[in-house]
């Protein structure tokens, strides 16, 4: 079958693709003049190694039933996703440039009405894994082998939905589904902590019968390992707990809670375009 | 033969399970008020108890349908449609061809009381992009609608059923069609829109009024959007008085979509019949009904007070 993810690509071979889709991140969302750099830049190695070593997709058959699906239940961090999707080959890099704009296909938040490489429309909080859910039991039905991955933040768990989500995926015991925590420790407010603490994480995700893993989400080895390891658990569903920085690559806005959902100045994305090429 | 449109529904879901393996059915605790047990028992391999999670199971709904699948997801209508932004996003924007299904529609539950009726579900449905809304009157176009969710319809749609047993009201041969009413009883003076449970009711009430000299019209409108614009405007013009009846808010219901078509197409007198922005309260269904004057006696009533007032 056809498929661009190599189990081959090394992991200097995923920092460089990192490092570039953090800077067309930043450049999209420049252009765009609104959007969300923090997370963007939180989930990107994450996206990076799940596109380009973990998952089983075809660029150039989107919809190809066999496909692994990967659901961005965080949507506002979409314009990763996107950068890496055209690196993938899904649509020229050209038209990152028009994300926001009217008639662009690259809408503020996921949109799989408009792009085939996008498995459903997320931006609404704590939506996307009962979708994955949906998608992991029809893969059961259909008697279909892909797996299902979906990345949610630890601002959006807030929802309650996301807990029920939780229990069912237990109930069912899918362990074709692996959820990933980007957890950048910020939201719109200010810290996940202040707002509305979730610590403990991981004794609760435990206790909701899942098998949980704890990475450090910027380190390569750790996440392929966890992704590896996620692959042998059978009878339950998989939570990866991704530490992670908001803002990660780019000295002022790692760790601040105000590049969550604010567009960079041209002399701003300059500055973190050159420290990214220089990393 | 009478039957509560729920019922009807369990029996064509079990029947359209048969012939259509891409068919999934989801409940969330009541798939023994929604009947969906019916479906469940014969094809439990492709059922999804997820407790009390109607939220998730709108959800894990578009997840399925995105994957191929024509899911069912069915509670009461009140719980369904609360989970509004879930299916805002998850369902209608995504179109996710999810089939929502709200049972219990309506004050005709009941002795359970407001919590569980659903009076401002078709409001809120119908006010949603790529979202049909279908309520049936009785079994023969339940077991109809249910087949062309099934295999004839690809989107997102919601179907409203009721808990009461409904009187048979569909001439024989009827098919059902989206986007058109069905004319039951012919009339000159006044014509009366109605769906669900007051259906029979009207063409009851009907009849008595034929006693007091007023030839009332009867349109069973169960497809709700898309709303039969022709006919609306064809009733119209012949009877120039426009009655609407429904166990919904008078407020965002079947009335106020004919109501949006007359404003716009072919302005005419109009009465709208139902729940006057009021909430619901415990009772039995019969007196409720009366109460609320959506039994056959009531709606007689308010039509003659309708067409008295109403000079053409």
């Amino acid at each position: 079958m056809p498929t661009a993810a190599s189990p081959t690509t090394d992991v200097a071979t995923l920092k460089e693709i990192a490092r570039k889709a953090r800077i067309n991140s930043i450049k999209m969302i420049t252009a765009a003049g609104s959007g969300h750099p923090g997370g963007s830049l939180s989930a990107t190695d994450l996206m990076t190694t799940l596109l380009f070593r973990e998952m089983r997709h075809d660029p150039k058959n989107p919809r190809w039933e066999d496909r692994d699906r990967f659901v961005l239940s965080k949507g506002h961090c979409i314009p990763a996703w996107y950068c890496l999707l055209a690196d993938a080959g899904y649509f020229p890099e050209s038209e990152l440039m028009n994300l926001r704009r009217l008639g662009s296909p690259l809408q503020g938040h996921p949109d799989c009405t408009v792009l085939d490489s996008i498995e459903a429309c997320t931006g609404s909080l704590g939506q996307g894994l009962s979708i994955a859910i949906g998608i992991a039991l029809a893969a059961r039905v259909a008697k279909r082998d892909y797996r299902v991955y979906c990345m949610v933040g630890d601002g959006e768990i807030q929802e309650g939905q996301v807990w029920e989500a939780l229990l069912s995926a237990a109930k069912f015991k899918l362990d074709n589904l692996v959820v990933i925590l980007d957890n950048n420790k910020g939201q719109i407010d200010g810290p996940v902590a202040e707002v509305m603490p979730l610590e403990p994480i991981l004794d609760k995700i435990r206790a909701f019968n899942w098998h949980v893993i704890d990475i450090n989400g910027h380190d390569y080895d750790q996440i392929l390992s966890a992704l590896d390891e996620a692959r042998t658990v059978q009878g339950r569903p998989v939570f990866i707990r991704a530490d992670t920085i908001k803002g990660k690559g780019v000295s002022f806005m790692e760790g601040g809670i105000d590049w969550h959902g604010k567009a960079p100045k041209k002399e701003e994305m300059e500055k973190a375009i050159a420290e990214l090429e220089a990393a | 033969m009478a039957k509560a449109s729920r019922l009807a529904f369990g029996e064509a879901l079990a029947e359209v399970g048969e012939t259509n393996p891409r068919v999934v059915v989801f409940d969330a605790d009541l798939s023994k008020s929604t009947m969906s047990m019916l479906f469940a028992k014969k094809f439990p391999d492709r059922f999804f108890e997820m407790g009390i999670q109607e939220a998730n199971m709108i959800g894990a709904g578009a997840g399925m349908a995105l994957s191929g699948m024509i899911p069912f997801v069915c509670s009461f209508a009140c719980f369904i449609t609360g989970r509004y932004d879930t299916i805002r996003m998850s369902v209608a924007y995504s179109k996710a061809g999810v089939r929502i299904v709200g049972t219990h529609a309506g004050i005709g539950i009941g002795e359970d009381g407001n919590s569980q009726m659903g009076l401002e579900d078709v409001g809120l449905m119908r006010g949603l992009p790529n979202m049909i809304v279908l309520q049936p009157a009785d079994e023969l176009e339940t077991k109809q609608m249910v087949r062309f969710l099934a295999n004839g319809h690809d989107g997102p749609a919601y179907l409203r059923l009721t808990r009461q047993t409904l009187p048979d009201v569909s001439p024989e041969g009827y098919r059902f069609e989206l986007g058109k009413g069905m004319v039951l009883r012919e009339g000159k003076d006044v014509t009366c829109f109605a769906s669900g449970g007051t259906v029979a009711n009207a063409l009851v009430a009907a009849n008595r009024l034929a006693e007091q000299g007023i030839d009332a019209r009867v349109v069973n409108l169960s497809s709700i959007k898309p709303i039969d614009v022709d006919l609306i405007v064809r009733c119209a013009r012949e009877t120039g008085r426009i009655f609407t009846v429904e166990d919904h808010n008078v407020i965002g219901g079947m009335g106020s979509a004919v109501c949006e078509v007359l404003s716009e197409h072919c302005p005419t007198k109009a009465r709208r019949w139902g729940l006057l922005d009021k909430f619901g309260e415990s009772g039995t269904p019969e007196g409720l009904y009366e109460k609320y004057e959506l039994d056959a006696e009531g709606i007689a009533r308010r039509l003659a007070e309708f067409v008295k007032e109403t000079p053409r």
